[in-house]
């Protein structure tokens, strides 16, 4: 027991720069990817064919591209272009990009929900597009879209761990440190799984609540 | 029929419109009468919910005039939003806010829409559930109503924006049987208030005893219209007799 504090006491700068870093990618990435997920999803529901078409263009080509390749591309194709980008914020795009796809699938299907008399009641009693969409669309369509947004997001904090693989010093990097400081692997592995388990809490809790404050009303 | 004033609240004139190659309604003339109660009925897929649609432009029509107290339908934009609030709409799935609570859902109108106070607004909503008898529920969710007290609300929520004519299509169809009184009651007594309704519908007691005429729709055109007990008792074209022959069987 003493031992398995002590791996954790020991390297605790380390511990804590590359959690700390996984939190930052995390929470960058999130914004990044929420907010282009949303704009994506917006495309894919709109009456105009050609956002449609890229929205779902988008979707396709990113969903089925593996998240490592992703990586590469941006890590070693971009700055091919001369475009120089530091690893920290390539890894940034590069979580943002591929979790966009997903949140746009999610904000799509959310809307889809919402059946469509719900609209042709609102239009029915004089609201302008506006106030459908702000009054009645986008309430119940938020609360569809809140599960599986947190499966994205918790997926996506798995994720950071790929940046490892790319000069990242963030939580998935640790073990490759603390091998060269003969530390033992399965101790440190456990710290890192306990250290994931604490980030997610907060994402899990949130998801409980909102479920449980919204369960009423559908 | 000595309610019914002359002057008429809603005019169609020479209506069509077409679903892609299907014309669903073909040159349709109607005019309905402030206070007039009229009922439409007709087959399936002749044209009755695109017809009710057409009067509050949930759905545009291709050609001719649709005119609402004097005024032709606006196009689009606040004009139409306004003429819409005029006009309350009952769905036959309700359609309630499923996020609001009843009493919310009776109260959006006016207070977004027209921008009433909170206050007033609440002790008018309150005042129609009391009337159609759901006031005991009014912190409830929609959800959580059976089909009867959902479609009482939706005529309530019609109501609380006081329209000029209120349009119901098939209001008692997605209901089970024995909570089709409760609704055709409240429909019953707003017609004896003298609103001006126009319902498509199956219920012929309701046609019968509350209507001021009857319309009969088939393959997108009037076919026929007449008072009730005129219309149920000899129904001047073939189309009709057979009709009414299949649905009185029933
Ligand atoms: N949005 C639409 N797009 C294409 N066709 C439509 C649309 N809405 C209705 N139709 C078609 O138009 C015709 C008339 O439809 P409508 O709903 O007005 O009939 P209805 O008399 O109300 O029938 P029902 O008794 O089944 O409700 C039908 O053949 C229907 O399939
Ligand atoms: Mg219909």
């Amino acid at each position: 027991m003493t031992e398995f504090l002590r791996v954790l006491t020991d390297n605790w700068s380390l511990f804590a720069d590359g959690f700390s870093n996984t939190v930052q990618l995390f929470l960058y990435s999130a914004v990044g990817s929420l907010v282009l997920g949303t704009l994506l999803g917006a495309f894919r529901v709109s009456p105009i064919p050609a956002l449609r078409w890229f929205g779902a263009t988008y979707v396709n080509i990113v969903r089925n591209t593996p998240l490592t390749l992703v990586f590469a591309f941006l890590v070693f194709a971009v700055p091919k272009l001369d475009v120089n980008i530091d690893y920290f914020p390539s890894a940034c795009i590069a979580l943002t990009v591929y979790t966009a796809a997903f949140v746009c699938e999610v904000v799509r299907s959310g809307v889809n929900t919402v059946a469509p008399g719900q609209a042709e009641a609102a239009r029915a009693i004089g609201m302008t597009f506006d106030q459908v969409l702000g009054q009645v669309i986008l309430p119940q369509a938020v609360r569809a879209m809140v599960p599986p947004l947190m499966s994205v997001m918790i997926a996506m904090l798995k994720n950071t761990t790929i940046a490892a693989g790319f000069s990242v010093l963030e939580a998935g990097a640790i073990p490759a440190y603390m091998s060269e400081r003969g530390e033992p692997q399965f101790i440190v592995l456990i710290w890192i799984t306990i250290g994931f388990l604490i980030l997610i809490t907060p994402l899990v809790l949130l998801q409980r609540s909102l479920e449980r404050k919204w369960a009423v009303s559908r | 029929m000595d309610r019914v004033a002359d002057e008429a609240l809603i005019v169609l004139e020479k209506v069509n419109k077409w679903f892609g190659p299907l014309h669903v309604l073909q040159d349709v003339n109607l005019s309905v009468a402030r206070g007039e109660v009229v009922v439409v009925i007709g087959p399936s897929g002749s044209g009755k919910s695109t017809l009710c649609r057409a009067i509050n432009r949930l759905e545009p029509i291709d050609s001719g005039t649709i005119t609402f107290d004097g005024q032709p339908l606006p196009a689009e934009g606040r004009a139409l939003a306004r003429l819409r609030s005029e006009v309350g709409m009952v769905f036959q799935s309700f359609n309630l806010f499923a996020h609001k609570t009843i009493l919310q859902n009776v109260m959006l109108g006016p207070v977004k829409v027209r921008k009433e106070k909170p206050a007033a607004v609440r002790d008018r909503a309150m005042g129609l559930l009391e009337r159609v008898g759901i006031a005991s529920q009014a912190d409830k969710y929609p959800a959580q109503l059976s089909g009867g007290q959902q479609q009482r609300v939706a005529i309530a929520r019609a109501l609380a924006m006081q329209p000029k004519a209120l349009l119901f299509d098939e209001p008692t169809s997605a209901l089970d049987p024995e909570m089709v009184g409760e609704v055709l009651d409240v429909m019953t007594s707003l017609a004896a208030e003298g609103m001006t309704m126009v319902v498509v519908t199956h219920e012929m007691g309701f046609a019968r005893h509350a209507a001021n005429r009857v319309v009969f729709m088939a393959d997108g055109q009037l076919v026929e219209e007449a008072a009730p007990a005129e219309f149920f008792a000899n129904p001047k074209t073939e189309r009709a007799r057979d009709f009414l022959s299949k649905i009185l069987t029933h």
